[in-house]
């Protein structure tokens, strides 16, 4: 096999325009966070009831693809398969990229975003949420030097193979960091289950590569470099692997909690009648977001021309967005079991479904940290040897 | 000009010279020397500190409690400023009532419910910064001053005790400090309790209300509270996770 | 600039003439307090008051320590500024105790986002008009000024 040659991308009026683009979000993004700032989470959809909204809903999805985005890279030099080398520095690259856009997100909503730094400095160890900071800093750096690793000249191979294997094992650490979240919940019963770390490692192995096959298409068509499209094929048929993976233990999760009598309600609110939350769910997550995306996927024709796949992709990558949201939000909404049996009512919404209406702000927050991810590819794809050479297929 | 007081680095907490002249405390001394001149000087009480020997709590009698009061609700609110703002969504509410209905056989009771102040709190666990976390004598308190705002403490409580706040506030209570984009919560009157005092809720509900509430300290045998929880049966709230709350419930 | 202020401010403060610093055109104009304490301490509040603060808010918070040297309540009750009707100025005014030093350094302070920036409801007027004399009435009306 030949010797993959990679360089920077060449200035085409393309690439800048998408970073103008990309720019215009993070804008938006910026100017939501000064007024939210200024005026307090009143002016957002997100209560004393749903007191986690639409960013945490991108973030967390940002997070979660971040560390699946690694894969690309840990299958060439961890699992050995060195057909994946020409997409393997953009793995990395994604993978900061995109954690450093669901961080923005996730501090940005903070009440008070200006304390940044207590939340550096002070740690309270028996917090998952501080564990995750240190394992979203960490990830940052590991995946930093591993990325070195992949670009150095005569880097021995035992290190970088050492190196993946250290971002691998890493990026498994954060995304159970990410799943225990919510899965150390005791509160709550549309939480609290040991699932939730394995679920959310699925999802991110689906959420990640979703996002890297998005990214490599698009930076394909604006710099003419990229990768083959057998290799394509090849990440198109594991995406639909992961994405099964996801739907079982989607299926593993509710099953279990239906066979608990006290979180019989919540699967009843998810899967029966939650309205929009059941919509998102069936519509949004199963069908649009697995079954469809999986039969073009496993197709043996549709699934090697570009338009479908793509179309398979945004379908994963949306459906991701609706399981998100079903977890993070339909979560909430369910009330709170305080009195098992007895009905409650109360000025402070004890016993009723809480509604949530995300406002424009908090879609131009989530959005502009998405955008973010993108132009922080995009500077690192122009100033480094990211992406192969146009001729070295 | 020498200045003997000035000392740039960290000073002993301790350095008795300073300690003389700022204590401050409940007694408060002023005298007028000259029309303009005032000379003020802070007599503090015993220097106090929450002991650990001593875990606070309350004890809420149910049947007591009834639906069409709500005189602790009110006496929280004045005492500790928080307000209802005409948004009921974004709105804190540091205690309130709860109706109960038992659809199986039409029991109705109702209760008032606040912060629990667990012994293992979930708020103290999942707090990222330590911002939430609980005195040597049990009382669980947000420090605002690291509170970032994250909310997971919110997302863990149990007992939906804690709110954020959503707009900017003016006008606080000296003693009850509060503002945008933290998370507060029942203190348990700590700053009454403190210079021996007891919670506004329990006052009010001994005076005007129905006397269904008793505060007192659960570790010693003799408090009115260890009586009664040591001689009627009583619950708590969500006993199956074992958090161990100091509120405590009776005929619930 | 501010961080350079807030450095000769201190330089000046510390190892200074500080009678010459306090004539100086740029030394801020600092509103007196209403009570003289035992001991003045001025400079070595200048300099150290937010770390007292710090370690008595602990204390207190914490601890349940009520007896602290330090608390900003006690601060607030005495370094309150009375505005042009005689009543105590908050935070948004310029004439803030706190506010004249903090605006010439540059330093934005956010602890009157939680506390309350006006002595308690029970102010110390009352001191004052228990036995108002004329020459109680005219210092009340200077210091309003």
């Amino acid at each position: 096999m030949a010797k993959t040659m990679f360089s920077e991308v060449k200035s085409t009026p393309q690439f800048w325009g998408t970073l103008v683009i990309l720019g215009a979000f993070v804008g938006a993004a910026a100017m939501s966070v000064l007024y939210i700032e200024k005026y307090g989470h009143i002016v957002t959809g997100m209560n004393n009831q749903i007191v986690w909204g639409l960013p945490h809903v991108f973030a967390i999805f940002l997070i979660v693809a971040a560390s699946g985005a690694l894969n690309v890279a840990s299958i060439e030099s961890v699992f050995g398969k060195a057909d994946y080398k020409p997409a393997s520095r953009l793995s990395s690259v994604l993978a900061i990229a995109l954690l450093m856009g669901g961080l923005a997100a996730l501090v940005l909503d903070l009440g008070r975003a200006d304390r940044l730094i207590i939340a550096m400095t002070k740690y309270n160890f028996r917090s998952i949420f501080a564990w995750n900071v240190l394992l979203y800093t960490g990830f940052i750096g590991v995946v930093a030097v591993y990325l070195y690793m992949q670009m150095a000249r005569g880097i021995p191979a035992i290190w970088l193979r050492s190196a993946g294997i250290a971002a691998f094992i890493w990026r498994l650490a954060l995304t159970t960091g990410t799943g225990s979240i919510f899965g150390w919940l005791v509160a709550r019963s549309a939480y609290d289950a040991a699932i939730m770390a394995p679920l959310f490692i699925s999802m991110s192995f689906s959420f990640g590569l979703a996002m890297f096959m998005l990214v490599s298409t698009c930076t394909k068509r604006l710099t003419g470099q990229g990768f083959n499209d057998v290799l394509r094929l090849r990440m198109a048929r594991l995406l639909g692997v992961f994405a099964a993976v996801v739907l079982y233990f989607t299926a593993v999760q509710h099953l279990s909690n239906m066979y608990v009598a006290e979180h019989w309600n919540v699967v009843k609110f998810i899967l029966l009648n939650g309205g929009i939350y059941t919509q998102l769910f069936w519509i949004g997550q199963v069908i649009l977001g697995g079954i469809v995306p999986m039969a073009i996927l496993f197709h043996p024709s549709l699934a090697r021309k570009t338009k479908p796949l793509m179309a398979a992709v945004l379908l994963i990558i949306l459906g991701g967005f609706a399981q998100l949201y079903v977890i993070v939000i339909g979560g909430q909404a369910f009330p709170l079991d305080m009195f098992p049996g007895l009905e409650v009512s109360s000025s402070f919404f004890d016993g009723v479904i809480n509604s949530y209406t995300p406002s424009i702000y908090e879609w131009a927050l989530g959005l502009g940290a998405v955008a973010l991810a993108f132009i922080i590819t995009g500077i690192a794809i122009k100033i480094l040897r990211i992406l192969p050479e146009a001729t070295s297929e | 000009m020498k200045l003997p007081m000035v000392n740039n680095k960290k000073t002993d907490p301790t350095d008795i010279g300073r300690r003389q002249f700022m204590k401050s405390g409940a007694a408060m001394v002023t005298v007028t020397l000259a029309p303009g001149v005032t000379i003020m000087a802070y007599g503090g009480s015993a220097e106090s500190q929450a002991n650990p020997a001593t875990r606070w709590g309350l004890l809420i009698d149910v049947n007591k409690c009834t639906k069409d009061c709500d005189e602790c609700v009110t006496a929280c609110s004045k005492e500790n400023g928080w307000q209802d703002t005409g948004n009921p969504e974004t709105d804190a509410q540091w205690i309130r009532k709860i109706d109960l209905l038992n659809p199986e056989t039409g029991l109705e009771q109702s209760l008032a419910v606040m912060c629990q102040h667990c012994e293992d709190a979930p708020c103290v666990d999942v707090c990222p910064t330590g911002a939430s976390f609980k005195r040597p004598d049990g009382i669980v308190l947000v420090d605002k001053h690291t509170c970032i705002g994250c909310r997971y403490c919110m997302m863990a409580c149990p007992y939906k005790a804690r709110s954020f706040i959503h707009e900017p506030v003016t006008d606080q209570k000296p003693y009850a400090p509060r503002g945008k984009g933290t998370v507060e919560g029942c203190t348990l009157c700590v700053h009454r309790v403190d210079v021996g005092g007891t919670p506004a809720c329990v006052e009010a509900c001994n005076t005007t209300g129905n006397g269904a509430m008793i505060f007192g300290n659960l570790n010693d045998p003799e408090s009115e509270i260890a009586i009664q929880l040591a001689t009627y049966a009583s619950s708590a709230i969500r006993s199956d996770l074992g958090l161990n709350p100091g509120v405590r419930y009776q005929n619930l | 600039m501010q961080r350079f202020l807030t450095a000769f401010w201190i330089a000046l403060l510390a190892f200074g003439n500080s009678a010459n610093a306090q004539d100086s055109d740029l030394f801020p104009d600092i509103p007196k307090a209403l009570y003289e304490l035992e001991t003045p301490h001025p400079d070595d509040i200048r300099i150290n008051h937010m770390n007292y603060l710090r370690h008595d808010r602990d204390a207190t918070v914490r601890l349940g320590d009520r007896g602290i040297e330090f608390s900003l309540k006690s601060c607030i009750d005495c370094h309150a500024v009375r505005g042009p009707d005689t009543s105590f100025v908050t935070i948004e005014s310029d004439r803030y105790f706190c506010k004249a030093c903090h605006i010439s350094v540059g330093i934005n302070i956010d602890c009157f986002q939680c506390h309350n920036s006006r002595p308690e409801a029970v102010d110390f007027s009352g001191l004052f008009e228990a036995d108002a004399s004329g020459v109680l009435k005219a210092y009340l009306e200077e210091i309003s000024q």
